[in-house]
């Protein structure tokens, strides 16, 4: 590293106009964009419309396929949003300094993913207009919902998790928009002012902000885990046979934190070269996520390998009539699934070839994005089509209805996301300004001072 | 007196005709769907009469087999409704509040017997069909679960005239229709805690079984198994 260029390198105001290129000119592009996913979005919310008008008929659902691509979405979602966690908590307490640049951006995923994954439950009730039902809300009859049901479970865990990582994403960029207010003009000056509650960067404020985002750190991870263990007991605790298992509850978080990494790939791709932040966000973060991809894939193919061992060993016919179905009307779906998964991805990214070229990497994680949707509509539907009474098997494919309403909740995750990229600062620029300063040698007079850090550090250099 | 009203199926009598069928769709208000909803798994019916197939052709037999709701002691349904819209009433019945279901359809999933049918749509009767309604049932919106009920409103007004003449309810006074209908008299009603009962001595009848009994439901609805040899 070349010790003269440190002051520039590090200063905030310079780090700011580089790493939140985002938030300055809008181009005709961003108005473009926006309005297409607006666009999206509308078709999306006008079949949800006509959905509920009409009736929950429109789509492809039937006895005894109750529950749909829906239901699949809503997983696939929540398991989206474990990134973040994983990223900020997980890899901030094993002292990962190199999950700087990916920070934010994974944090800001981990918020819209929830987001979007919580309305899903809301489009699929019957009568989406009696939602609050299921709030405990003080009325006349006393009526209360039913904390046995997991669905309950489901709503508070989720709402936690929701507000947890809400204020574990403002909170972290405290300090940025402090940054950002010193540099902004006009109405963004006031905008981020009143966001930033006074930060001025002295000893006492950072020391508490260091303190506090431990304890988020810390709190934040049983949460998350709770969550979609919580997501698992949807269906582990059903009397549906293929659902009603005890490996569901670890198997979904690992499944979730597998999906969520490689959504973090695919964000942080494209944030790259939408923002030109090729010096930050370099071939070490996508390296690193590369090699977590492949551990946790190979984590999945144990959970699968064990889940089906037990099964076919078994025999119990019940169970056996779902997992034959994979190998029937589903196997389609079957084959993506473990092929995107497992088959295809674990040897890829074996290979240190393509962890660290970023559109290998990036098109492995597309590949596992698919797959684990494919994944949970996999646990959803074949369950309830094969269920223990023949008489009424039935298949169930979704209707345009479904497919319009699915394309508007991504458009809804990509507007959020694009909408946040312009007004915040999407790459944590106090984090990524600490590692630069341990990567980076100085000059103090005559000499050279050695970085602390090695610019690859992977967490086991410097004091992190 | 204590009430737990049960069912006995005594399979050995069943033909599959499916009077009971039509006695249900007509006492209930159920909706005929029509064919293409059928074909996409909708039927609306609270009660199916599901047939099995015995042997290879040509010494194939039909088995029928009546599936109405199995008013579960402990009912799998119940638990995991989030609003409380199926609870289990007095007599031991697994009730359904239409006006509070919000439609998750959880109940349905988690029902090993499947017999919960779902309102995809609202459902109308033509002109004058909709004359037959019975204005005893209360009105199922599109986006409610429906489910047989042992016929509450005809347990309900037998017991309100047991009532008003100061008596305790008779043994078959409440007869849900399927059982009033079935032909052959497959179907038995009443209730199990009087000891006097005709369903009390039908269910010491060696040959009673209880559906997907392992589960651990405990279905108030009991069969009474198919004997083979001659004439049968």
């Amino acid at each position: 590293m070349n010790g003269s260029d440190h002051l520039a390198r590090t200063d905030p105001g310079a780090l700011y106009r580089e790493l939140s290129r985002s938030n300055l000119p809008t181009t005709k592009k961003w108005y473009l964009g926006v309005a297409l996913l607006s666009l999206v979005v509308l078709w999306g919310v006008g079949c949800f419309i006509y959905m509920m008008k009409t009736g929950m008929g429109v789509t492809g659902l039937n006895r005894p396929v109750m529950w749909g691509v829906f239901i699949a979405s809503f997983v696939f979602w929540i398991g989206l949003s474990h990134s973040g966690t994983l990223i900020s908590a997980i890899l901030r307490l094993t002292n990962a300094t190199w999950r700087a640049p990916i920070l934010r951006g994974a944090e800001a995923m981990t918020a819209f993913a929830l987001m979007v994954g919580g309305l899903f439950p809301l489009l699929h009730i019957g009568r989406n207009w009696r939602f609050y039902y299921m709030i405990p809300y003080p009325n006349s009859r006393q009526l209360w919902p039913n904390l046995r049901s997991p669905l309950m479970w489901d709503a508070v865990a989720i709402n936690t998790y929701l507000l947890g990582s809400l204020t574990f994403l403002y909170f972290g960029m405290i300090p940025d928009l402090a940054i950002a207010r010193d540099h902004a003009t006009g109405w963004r000056k006031k905008f981020y002012s009143a966001l930033a509650l006074g930060f001025r960067g002295t000893h006492n404020e950072w020391r508490r902000y260091h303190v506090a985002s431990t304890i988020f750190a810390i709190l934040i991870i049983p949460v998350a885990v709770s969550v979609h263990s919580i997501v698992g007991w949807d269906f582990a605790m059903a009397k549906v046979p293929g659902w009603h298992s005890t490996i569901f509850a670890p198997y979904f978080v690992t499944g979730a934190i597998f999906s969520g990494i490689a959504g973090v790939v695919i964000v942080m791709a494209t944030l790259r070269k939408v923002f030109r932040l090729e010096r930050v966000l370099t071939v070490v973060q996508f390296e690193n996520l590369g090699k977590l991809l492949c551990t946790m894939s190979l984590l999945w193919g144990y959970f699968y390998f064990a889940d089906f061992l037990t099964v076919w060993y078994n025999r119990n016919p019940e169970e056996w009539e779902v997992f034959r179905s994979y190998a029937a009307d589903y196997l389609p779906l079957f084959l993506v699934m473990i092929g995107c998964n497992f088959v295809v991805s674990f040897p890829l990214l074996c290979m240190r070839r393509v962890r660290r070229s970023i559109p290998a990497l990036s098109v492995v994680s597309l590949m596992i994005v698919i797959g684990m949707y494919a994944e949970r509509i996999m646990i959803v539907v074949p369950s309830l089509a094969r269920r223990n009474d023949p008489f009424i098997w039935h298949n169930y494919f979704p209707s345009w209805v479904e497919f319009s309403i699915l394309a508007g909740a991504l458009a809804l995750f990509l507007l959020l996301y694009t909408i946040f990229a312009k007004f915040f600062p999407i790459m944590a620029i106090n984090d990524i300004q600490e590692r630069l300063f341990q990567t980076t040698d100085r000059k103090i007079g005559g000499v050279t001072v050695e970085s602390i850090g090695m610019p690859h550090d992977t967490g086991k250099g410097g004091h992190g | 007196m204590n009430i737990k009203w049960a069912m006995a199926i005594d399979l050995d009598r069943c033909t599959g005709c499916g009077a009971c069928v039509v006695a249900c769709v007509a006492e209930n208000n159920i909706p005929v769907v029509g064919e293409a909803e059928v074909e996409k798994g909708r039927l609306m019916q609270w009660l199916r009469v599901a047939r099995y197939w015995e042997g290879e052709y040509p010494e194939a037999q039909a088995v029928y087999l009546p599936v109405p709701c199995m008013q579960c002691e402990r009912a799998p349904c119940e638990t995991v409704c989030p609003v409380y819209a199926t609870y289990h009433n007095e007599d031991g019945l697994n009730a359904m509040v239409y006006n509070r279901c919000v439609g998750t359809r959880y109940c349905a999933n988690n029902c090993p017997y499947s017999v919960r049918v779902f309102n995809w749509f609202d459902h109308k009767w033509e002109k004058p069909l909709d004359e037959q309604l019975s204005p005893d049932l209360t009105t199922r919106s599109r986006g409610v679960m429906e489910k047989c009920t042992f016929c509450i409103q005809r347990i309900r007004r037998a017991k309100e005239t047991a009532e008003e003449e100061g008596r305790e309810i008779r043994d078959g006074e409440a007869v849900p229709a399927c059982v009033q209908t079935c032909p052959p008299g497959a179907l038995l009603f009443g209730n199990m805690a009087d000891p006097h009962s005709e369903i009390t001595r039908k269910l010491k009848d060696p040959r009673r079984f209880r559906l997907m009994e392992h589960l651990g439901t405990e279905p108030r609805v009991v069969y009474l198994k198919r004997q083979k040899g001659a004439g049968r």
